[in-house]
């Protein structure tokens, strides 16, 4: 199993093999706040990086979630669209959103790593 | 422009409230614990709303200031009594609304609760209407506390002796230490509760003591919550000027008495909408599932048509789930009507539903 990764868009990613699991940082939830509402892209579907993976919505907003690479989806966490309050409970354990079969490991080089992330996270709080 | 801080600004910050700008005032949106929780707080127990950035408006006068108060306000101020309370709005010649308000009865005049991004210029509207002819004072003197949800109550009890004794919509005039403060039994949660009103120089010592005695402070987004849950309008959302108070399913706060004679700003138009009836009408909206569906999403019918647009959208923490709120054309505001909302370009069903969402809990026992 590799090390965590982080994108800007405050997702997280791990890989194992060629499968990799994506969420959202417990940073997002904190800036979200309470969420309620979860949507997850299709299994079978590809994803492109950066592009849109699915939304987030608090009481307050919507959020576009985004996916750190590309791939095709093998699953998706149901539990999470059926009590989203998952989500801020553990965002970065059984909370995660999709996994995904990585078309190119190597886009996993652009990401930041924990340390990175943590400070990108503390120059960019709201 | 320099934003404007209540003087309970520096409790909010040891709250650990998340603050925005509205309508020019820093205000706590939420605080650690957060919406949901700060909401079912407020419906369980009692929660403390910052309302300071709200208008009071107090204008003194004579028999004449309700005779001319009369022209302005769809309502029967002549048999107001005394610390008796009334919802209404201000509006144009159109009957669209300019504001939604809450006057009292007070004594040598009327207190005005006015929505904070509307107060100076419904201040100048006012003093227009009534050519400057009586003392009028948007006070920024007083800040403004309301304490609701069914605790409130005994936990203000407590500190102010005799405001258990009001009924809803009525208010009073309590001791607190040296001071007097005004007491009304109202608020805007759907729970029973009160609104304080009292010198800035003694609110947060005053916070401090419903704290002490229990009560949490909640921000903005619980007060939305709670407000869209109760089926209550909020300014800039439900209602605006190109809305009347007929079309906004209103009318229940128009006075008979006046809705039989007219007289007021806009009575041509709400006679004419009453007799006529309206093309769009705001209605409660029940998404299926968990679909939120926010502010300008498009309502469609089954032949695929725009029929109507939400104006106020989100999750409602105490039904546990998606609440909404908007104007559809009238043929299509009947109960359980099937429509569909366009939520990220997809279609979903959802149905037209009666309000509120969540059944109000108010102290009864108020004169009409």
């Amino acid at each position: 199993m590799s090390d965590v990764k982080f994108s800007k868009e405050h997702e997280w990613i791990i890989l194992e093999g060629d499968v990799a699991t994506i969420g959202i940082t417990k940073h997002a939830t904190e800036m979200l706040g309470d969420i309620v509402f979860a949507e997850l892209p299709e299994k079978g579907s590809n994803v492109e990086k950066d592009g849109t993976a699915g939304v987030v919505e608090s009481t307050k907003a919507a959020s576009d979630v985004y996916t750190p690479v590309s791939g095709e989806v093998l699953d998706t966490n149901q539990a999470i669209v059926d009590d989203p309050s998952k989500i801020n409970e553990d965002p970065e354990g059984s909370a995660w959103f999709f996994k995904l079969k990585m078309k190119d490991i190597s886009e996993l080089d652009s990401l930041m790593n924990k340390d990175e992330y943590d400070k990108f996270a503390k120059e960019n709080a709201s | 422009m320099e934003i404007k801080k209540t003087s309970l600004n520096k409790l909010h910050q040891k709250h650990g409230a998340k603050f925005v700008e509205f309508a020019g005032y820093e205000m706590p949106i939420q605080y650690s614990k957060g919406i949901v929780e700060e909401h079912k707080f407020t419906r369980s127990n009692a929660g403390i709303f910052d309302v300071s950035h709200m208008g009071q408006l107090f204008i003194y006068g004579d028999e004449e200031l309700t005779k001319d108060l009369e022209k302005i306000f769809p309502l029967d101020l002549k048999n107001l009594k005394l610390n008796s309370s009334k919802y209404s709005f201000l509006m144009n010649d159109d009957a669209g609304i300019y504001d939604d308000l809450i006057i009292t009865r007070i004594d040598k005049g009327y207190l005005i609760i006015l929505n904070a991004a509307c107060k100076d210029n419904d201040f100048k509207i006012l003093s227009n209407l009534l050519k400057d002819r009586y003392e009028m004072n948007l006070n920024e003197k007083k800040s403004l506390i309301a304490i609701q949800g069914p605790k409130s109550a005994d936990i203000l009890e407590s500190i102010l002796i005799g405001v258990n004794k009001l009924s809803f919509m009525n208010g009073n005039w309590f001791k607190y230490k040296n001071q007097k403060v005004y007491v009304t039994r109202s608020g805007y949660t759907g729970e029973d509760g009160f609104e304080v009103s009292i010198l800035n120089d003694f609110a947060e010592e005053f916070t401090k003591n419903l704290t002490d005695n229990g009560a949490e402070l909640i921000g903005l987004g619980a007060r939305d919550t709670l407000r869209l849950e109760a089926g209550l309008c909020l300014y800039g959302h439900e209602l605006g000027e190109d809305k009347t108070p007929i079309e906004a399913n209103l009318k229940w706060a128009i006075s008979k008495q006046r809705i039989a004679n007219g007289g007021f700003i806009g009575s041509d138009k709400i006679m004419k909408q009453i007799n006529e009836g309206t093309n769009q009408i705001r209605v409660g909206v029940k998404p299926e599932g968990r679909l939120i569906a926010r502010e300008k999403t498009k309502i469609f019918n089954e032949a695929e048509l725009v029929i109507g647009e939400i104006t106020s959208g989100t999750f409602g923490p105490s039904v546990s789930g998606p609440v909404a709120m908007g104007y559809i054309e009238k043929k299509y505001s009947k109960k359980d009507t099937k429509i569909f909302l366009e939520v990220r370009g997809k279609k979903y069903p959802a149905s037209i539903c009666g309000l509120p969402f969540y059944k109000k809990s108010y102290v009864k026992g108020a004169t009409k």
